[in-house]
């Protein structure tokens, strides 16, 4: 018979036993009686003969090999026997282990599919980006450096390690079929499916001849685009749309969930068949590279190899490839900007999980103590030491199973409502799932909570001074037990004071920046980019012209008191970051001071309600061949000038390739970070300059960047389609597209730090209430193990107020110590808060007066109720107890 | 009584393995056996039996079914399996190996060594 054999027919297994012996014994004894004895003697004597029957069978099932098996199944039973026997007790311990290991498992959920798991491409680990390199290059501030699109066809054609892919940002006016729209646009080189190794939804990749100069325009549809405008029709496929007044033909469908750089693209076209100019020049760098490194080749290999190709570049063209090398690294999903809120969370949750196993841990031990006399029962009776750890561990291993199994389903649950709530779009959240992973973290963290919390009773068990135990009937505990349960209570109160003093801070934070002044009046000003039609944009002649008519005919809107165009708004994504000097002999690139450029129309300070502090803002004889002119902000007024007065003043700047500048105005500071990031800001100096003193040959590409930004007096939301239906120009096909409310911008620059305030009170509030449920059982069972002495205490005259402080006393203890340990941690998580979350300052430690009066109070409720109860004990009772 | 020897470790399994060999047998048989065949000398404890059997049909060294005996009653039938066979010749040669050598080593006479 096998293993699983025996394990499974222990019955039959256990009644042939009885039966083999039985009939050792009556052969036995038959054949004595045969002998002469009589049959009681004989029975006797062959039941000497044998030995003590229960051990032999003892020692027979240790021989079947399936004991330890029995045993557990025998704890587990037994341990969900006591469960059973005590609902209140189960209750409280599942419900604090589930929601432990439930917001735990939620927040392991999201970061293992947004931090942890390799990017969904075959051999993720050999995909690799290429980025430019040179050393005045800030790439904190500017991020990493993209590759000049002839410098992108030299990679590709020299390297021998890497298959080398390239993309672009780009935006275009979709104006067939269905109503013009903005679209967003990737091109990409037509290796870039293959090199990713992912295959097309529907149809096929471009090919190679469709990636140059003249080729048929093709197309293929980003999926959501498709299921949107195509209702995911297959026959898309050989049709024909019209992008930017070209022709294009559909020939694929990406693949469904295709975000290479975190955003899903409407559109893709052919990166070769691009005529742009400015794709040709080496000093602009638009093309974004990744690569996949070919069978046998390295990192390094790629490496070497692209710096050789940048060396040869740097020595060709001097002038744009100086000093510039090529950066080979591994592709990295992007999410750089979520990484330190998520592991925040993590940190968080995993403090709430601690708290709910010292509390499981205290309860637990004090349920330990009073089976004390069990316990020892069992040790007089034969049972090892090791068997009684073996079965409390059993024991916790069960809660810990079963508050895990509750707890994953609590994260099943959470996980929709938690991705909905996260402000903004979680890259990759798309693949955040309940996987093998997360079920693996789930039992590894249900295991060693259980662990965590079973050792302090399970290791009390085995019963010291056995007779002791037995004669006293456990009532009274000794001092480790009362020091153990102490130990709960302070790290419990050290634990919340932590979380409650991180969002005391966030609060405070959150308060204090809401109430700043953003720079700008916020209230009835929409925002809207706006795409001119792609016939206008072909034609330079026509571009500034056709501004004017957009704001004319916007300004004649009914609602629209005045209207502005302007490239980057404050508290929106983008900037234009420029270095200025004060006089002519501008120092290299890395030690100019930088400036946040803006180029506004004439009416943008009325719009935005932009206070003018000297001089004047722009008016409509500031224009081409007129004195170049820009308006500063206070910031880079002190910057710059100092005490002196900036008017009249000039500022060179080589990066806009024409100036000197002469300042006419100082305007107040705008808060273009946001509210809560502008004080942290690397760049806050700022500068305007008109639009209409844009060199033609930056016309277009301004063009292509303008929003309409106007103030209303109605609410802005209403006006927009009148607006929309105003601007569509002759040929009808310009469009507006991310529409805003100024309000709506302002808003969401706090919605991470609202986000994590929400998150850090849920917890403090669960903290709090795991803790004060902790208290109050630990001190309900210290107290209730006291009750004889409180009794003799009171036979000797002590008052119930003397009670109530004899046992407020003990937990007011506890509170101080946990108060002060916790105090080093809420330190600590300050420090961190004030790195990870734009706003938070360490003077807003100051919240530790709100909180902590918070905590103690709660604390101190949770401990009056056992002390009150303590006070009424009858004494002639209490004494008859012991 | 006559004077009786416990039994050296690990010759227990090896004196069950080679009554079973002569035969299918119950338990209380190969106890009687062994006692008769050893002319009282070993005594096996009929406790420590049963625990052995077990052991033995666990490595699969035996195997068990319930048969009949002469007098009609149902008890437990030890079998030696193949591998069983091939466990008692291993280590029936090996006891008969070391009992020679430890008897050549008693026989020696005194000094004779060289």
């Amino acid at each position: 018979m096998n293993w699983w054999r025996r394990l499974w027919r222990r019955k039959q297994m256990e009644q042939q036993l009885e039966k083999e012996l039985r009939f050792h014994l009556e052969q036995h004894a038959n054949e004595l009686i045969a002998q002469g004895y009589n049959p009681e003697q004989a029975r006797r004597r062959a039941k000497l003969a044998l030995g003590g029957s229960e051990q032999v069978k003892e020692q027979c099932r240790d021989a079947r090999g399936t004991r330890w098996v029995e045993d557990l199944l025998q704890d587990i039973r037994f341990a969900l026997r006591l469960l059973r026997n005590n609902p209140g007790f189960a209750a409280v311990v599942l419900l604090t282990l589930a929601l432990g290991v439930g917001v735990t498992t939620v927040m392991f959920t999201v970061v293992n599919g947004v931090l942890l798991k390799p990017l969904p491409y075959p051999e993720p680990n050999r995909l690799v980006t290429v980025h430019g390199h040179t050393e005045t290059w800030n790439s904190q501030i500017y991020g990493e450096q993209n590759v000049a699109y002839p410098d992108f066809l030299d990679c590709q054609r020299e390297s021998r390690s890497l298959e080398i892919a390239g993309t672009l940002y780009n935006g275009a006016t979709l104006s067939e079929p269905g109503q013009p729209e903005y679209v967003d646009l990737r091109e990409i080189s037509s290796n870039l499916f293959s090199v990713l190794g992912v295959k097309l939804a529907q149809g096929r990749a471009f090919l190679p001849e469709e990636d140059r100069r003249g080729a048929g325009p093709v197309m293929i549809l980003g999926y959501s685009f498709w299921q949107q405008h195509f209702a995911g029709n297959p026959e898309v496929l050989g049709t024909s749309a019209v992008l930017d007044q070209k022709r294009y033909t559909v020939v694929g469908i990406a693949p469904a969930e295709f975000r290479l750089y975190g955003d899903e693209a409407d559109l893709y076209t052919p990166l070769g068949q691009d005529t742009a100019a400015y794709l040709q020049n080496r000093a602009v760098h638009p093309t974004a590279i990744v690569a996949r490194l070919r069978p046998g080749a390295t990192l390094a290999n790629a490496q070497a190899e692209l710096s050789l190709v940048g060396h040869h570049l740097a020595e060709e063209y001097a002038d744009t490839n100086g000093g510039r090398t090529f950066v080979v690294k591994p592709l990295r999903p992007p999410v750089d900007d979520v990484r330190s809120t998520l592991w925040l969370l993590l940190g968080a949750v995993s403090l709430v999980l601690l708290i709910a196993c010292a509390n499981v841990a205290s309860l637990l031990l004090a349920r330990a103590v009073s089976r004390e006399r069990e316990l020892s029962m069992r040790v007089a009776l034969g049972a090892s030491r090791g068997r009684l750890v073996r079965q409390c561990l059993t024991e916790s291993a069960v809660l810990a199973f079963a508050g895990g199994a509750f707890g994953v389903l609590l994260a099943a649950l959470g996980i929709g409502p938690f991705l909905t709530l996260w402000p903004g779009s979680l890259p990759r959240a798309q693949e955040v799932h309940l996987d093998w992973r997360v079920m693996l973290f789930a039992i590894v963290v249900s295991l060693l909570s259980g662990l965590l919390f079973g050792m302090a009773p399970a290791l009390r068990a085995p019963a010291r001074g056995l007779e002791q135990a037995l004669r006293a009937g456990a009532r009274t505990i000794e001092g480790t037990a009362r020091h153990l349960h102490g130990t709960f209570v302070i790290s419990e109160i050290a634990l919340a004071v932590v979380l409650l003093v991180a969002a005391g801070m966030l609060g405070r934070t959150l308060l204090r920046v809401s109430a700043l002044h953003p720079g700008v009046d916020i209230r009835n000003v929409l925002v809207t980019r706006m795409a001119l039609s792609p016939g206008v944009l072909a034609d330079p002649g026509k571009i500034r012209p056709a501004w004017q008519d957009v704001l004319s005919r916007a300004s004649r809107v009914p609602g629209v008191q005045s209207v502005a165009i302007v490239d980057t708004v404050p508290m929106r994504e983008g900037n234009n970051q420029i270095g200025y000097w004060t006089s002519a002999d501008v120092p290299p690139a890395n030690r100019r001071p930088v400036a946040l450029a803006t180029s506004v129309s004439p009416d943008y300070l009325k719009v935005m309600g932009i206070s003018l502090r000297r001089g004047r803002f722009f008016n409509d004889q500031d224009r081409m061949g007129g004195e170049l002119v820009v308006v500063i902000d206070d910031v880079l007024a002190q910057n710059a000038f100092g005490e002196q007065n900036p008017i009249g003043k000039r500022l060179w700047m080589p990066d806009m390739d024409y100036g000197p500048f002469t300042v006419v105005g100082v305007v107040g500071h705008v808060r273009h970070w946001g509210l809560a990031g502008d004080d942290q800001a690397q760049v806050r100096a700022q500068f305007y300059y008109p639009f209409s003193q844009l060199p033609d040959q930056s016309l277009r590409r301004w063009s292509e960047l303008m929003s309409v930004v106007a103030r209303t007096n109605l609410a802005p939301l209403s006006v927009v389609d009148s607006l929309r239906h105003e601007v569509r120009g002759v040929t009808g096909d310009q469009v507006l597209y991310e529409v805003r409310t100024m309000e709506q911008l302002a808003h969401g620059t706090l919605a991470r730090q609202r986000f994590l305030l929400l998150l850090f009170g849920i917890f403090a509030g669960l903290a709090l209430l795991l803790a004060c449920i902790g208290i109050y059982g630990v001190m309900a069972y210290l107290t209730g193990q006291r009750v004889p002495e409180i009794g003799v205490r009171m036979a000797l005259g002590a008052s119930p107020v003397d009670v109530i402080w004899l046992v407020l006393r003990e937990s007011i203890g506890m509170i101080c110590v946990g108060l002060g340990v916790g105090l080093f941690g809420a330190v600590a998580a300050a420090h961190l808060l004030e790195h990870l979350v734009e706003g938070v300052r360490r003077a807003d430690l100051s919240t530790l007066a709100i909180m902590i009066p918070v905590l103690v109070i709660a604390a101190l409720l949770a401990s009056f109720v056992p002390a009150r109860r303590a006070s009424r004990v009858d004494p002639m009772t209490a004494l008859r107890q012991e | 009584m006559t004077a009786k020897s416990d039994l050296p470790q690990g010759t227990l399994d090896l004196l069950i393995l080679k009554v079973v060999a002569l035969g299918p047998v119950h338990g209380y048989a190969i106890a009687q056996r062994l006692q008769q065949v050893s002319l009282d000398v070993v005594q096996v404890p009929q406790g420590s039996l049963y625990p052995a059997l077990h052991r033995l049909e666990n490595r699969g060294l035996l195997t068990a079914d319930w048969e009949e005996t002469d007098t009609g009653r149902e008890a437990k039938f030890y079998r030696l399996t193949r591998k069983g066979r091939a466990q008692l010749e291993t280590e029936a040669a090996s006891w008969e190996r070391l009992t020679a050598a430890v008897g050549l080593i008693l026989k020696m006479s005194e000094g004779g060594v060289e």
